[in-house]
């Protein structure tokens, strides 16, 4: 089953550990976040269970059509409190409870002091291509 | 036999198709079915004269195909299973599929994609993975750019400008799947160099090779960005560099200048350099202003920015910014950099930080973060 971690730059819970922002961190605690990452998804590749992972730039925004003939209506940049997605890792896992294990890791990547951030990550199941039933 | 070898046999091969009668679309699928054919089947039993092998099997694909296209309109199409050899190969028909392929009518990502399978002898499946989209996407986007340049003469020289740039975006893509996709386009590089005579081919190649020389400098462990001053220059790779130059020196030579010879000669003079401290920026300023009077480009004019302060300090640096519209995406990193050559640690943190939000590739954002962090902590 292939699972959704969506990671928020905000509009999640505010993380249970210190939310002091990267920038602000030490020089090494920056790189042991980012090795933690790799190494996350090296070791997820290494089990079998990942499918695929993508940052997003915080740039962008919300489109719409305006009708025939007319060009595409453009609202943005996307306002200050506005829930902004940061980037995903999609996981074939075999169970929820699995999904969930892994989520919890991914939340304890370390922070400011080493400590792990406790980040909330979104998980959410991707529907199926076909039902899988008989009929 | 190795896959390059393979490889280098396609463009061949297709021209062979090609001047037996065949169109180019249908004689570069055919091939493309012959290619994928002997990686199957060469391990095991490896023919004895690899190019005869693919001229038949992809000629039997091709009339094949052909028939059956025939056979569905209700039409007999005369193809002859056996044809007569056709007249000598010419060198002339891999350039001119180097021109075909990058015509300037095709989105650039089409003629990348064309470029590699028809040129590069690469199959749909590779291409797909190096660009990490699917492999029907892939097949469908080479299949229309071959409708799109369906008909157009492949007697006539094409836009070797458009050919350089496909090329170097190739290059600048490094690794991608289980093809290394910058070894690749110096190979073709290098053989368009042999097939044209142009300096600017000559000053794309030793462009390829003096970045390619860095290659195993450039990242850390965990795929960290190592910027240029900070890397280990005994890891640079000597041989590269030698080739690089000369091939460099002599297209300089000819005294026809154009934006990758100047592009190739600031990269020379940073290989050249023994350590970053002893870089000869008053040089490469020199050579970022022929550059801008080439190309006159914004990335341009933000990279002579950095040069310029490296050369007459971070103040002549931020006064070169002026004249840089803020919108690049390097922009406030070059700002940071000069801020804290300046001594301006806040303002230089600040930017850092504001540039991570703009990077356009993750190492680049986590690098500017890292830079962020190490200037407050200072």
């Amino acid at each position: 089953m292939k699972y959704l971690l969506l990671k928020h730059y905000r509009g999640n819970p505010a993380p249970a550990g210190d939310a002091t922002p990267m920038d602000r961190w030490a020089p090494e605690e920056v790189d042991a976040h980012v090795q933690y990452m790799v190494d996350f998804a090296k070791r997820l590749e290494e089990t079998g269970e990942f499918v695929d992972s993508q940052a997003l730039s915080p740039d962008g925004a919300f489109v719409r059509s305006d009708g025939p003939g007319r060009p595409p209506v453009t609202d943005g940049p996307f306002v200050e409190t506005k829930d902004l997605i940061a980037g995903w890792m999609v996981i074939d896992v075999e169970s929820w409870d699995r999904a969930v294990e892994l989520a919890g890791e991914l939340s304890a990547a370390p922070g400011a002091g080493g400590k792990p951030i406790h980040e909330w990550l979104e998980v959410r199941p991707f529907l199926t291509e076909m039902p899988n039933g008989t009929e | 036999m190795n896959q390059e070898l393979l490889r280098e046999l396609v463009p061949a091969v297709i021209g062979v198709l090609v001047r037996r009668g065949a169109d180019f679309a249908s004689a570069e699928d055919a091939v493309q079915e012959a290619l994928i054919r002997a990686l199957e089947t060469w391990p095991a039993e490896p023919p004895r004269d690899p190019k005869a092998w693919l001229v038949t099997a992809a000629w039997h694909k091709f009339v094949d195909a052909a028939r059956s296209e025939a056979s569905r309109r209700g039409r007999e199409v005369a193809v002859d299973a056996e044809p007569a050899p056709g007249p000598a190969p010419a060198a002339d028909d891999t350039l001119r599929l180097y021109f075909l392929c990058a015509h300037p009518t095709l989105p650039t990502n089409a003629a990348v994609a064309l470029t590699l399978r028809a040129v590069g002898g690469l199959t749909t499946r590779q291409i797909a993975t190096a660009y990490l989209v699917p492999e029907a996407t892939m097949a469908q986007r080479i299949s229309r750019a071959k409708r799109r340049i369906d008909g157009l003469p492949l007697d006539r020289p094409g836009d070797l400008a458009t050919v350089l740039r496909v090329l170097y975006l190739v290059f600048n893509e490094g690794y991608g799947g289980d093809v290394d996709l910058a070894a690749e386009a110096v190979r073709l590089t290098r053989q368009l160099v042999a097939l044209t005579d142009d300096p600017e081919v000559a000053g794309l190649l030793a462009l390829m090779l003096l970045h390619h020389a860095r290659r195993a400098s450039r990242t850390g462990p965990g795929d960290r960005l190592i910027p240029l001053a900070e890397q280990d220059r005994t890891r640079w790779d000597t041989g590269l560099i030698a080739e690089g130059v000369g091939i460099l020196q002599a297209a300089l030579a000819r005294d026809r200048l154009g934006e990758y010879q100047a592009q190739a000669a600031i990269a020379a003079l940073h290989a050249d350099a023994p350590s970053a401290d002893r870089t000869d920026w008053v040089q490469i300023v020199e050579w970022y202003d022929e550059l801008l009077r080439l190309t006159d480009s914004p990335v341009v004019r933000l990279n002579r920015a950095v040069a310029v302060g490296e050369a007459d300090g971070p103040q002549a640096g931020l006064k070169a910014l002026t004249d840089v519209s803020p919108e690049l995406p390097r922009y406030a990193a070059v700002k940071a950099y000069l801020h804290e050559k300046g001594g301006d640690l806040g303002r230089a943190a600040d930017l850092y930080a504001v540039a991570a939000l703009a990077a356009t590739s993750v190492p680049e954002r986590d690098h500017l973060t890292r830079q962020a962090a190490r200037v407050r902590q200072a």
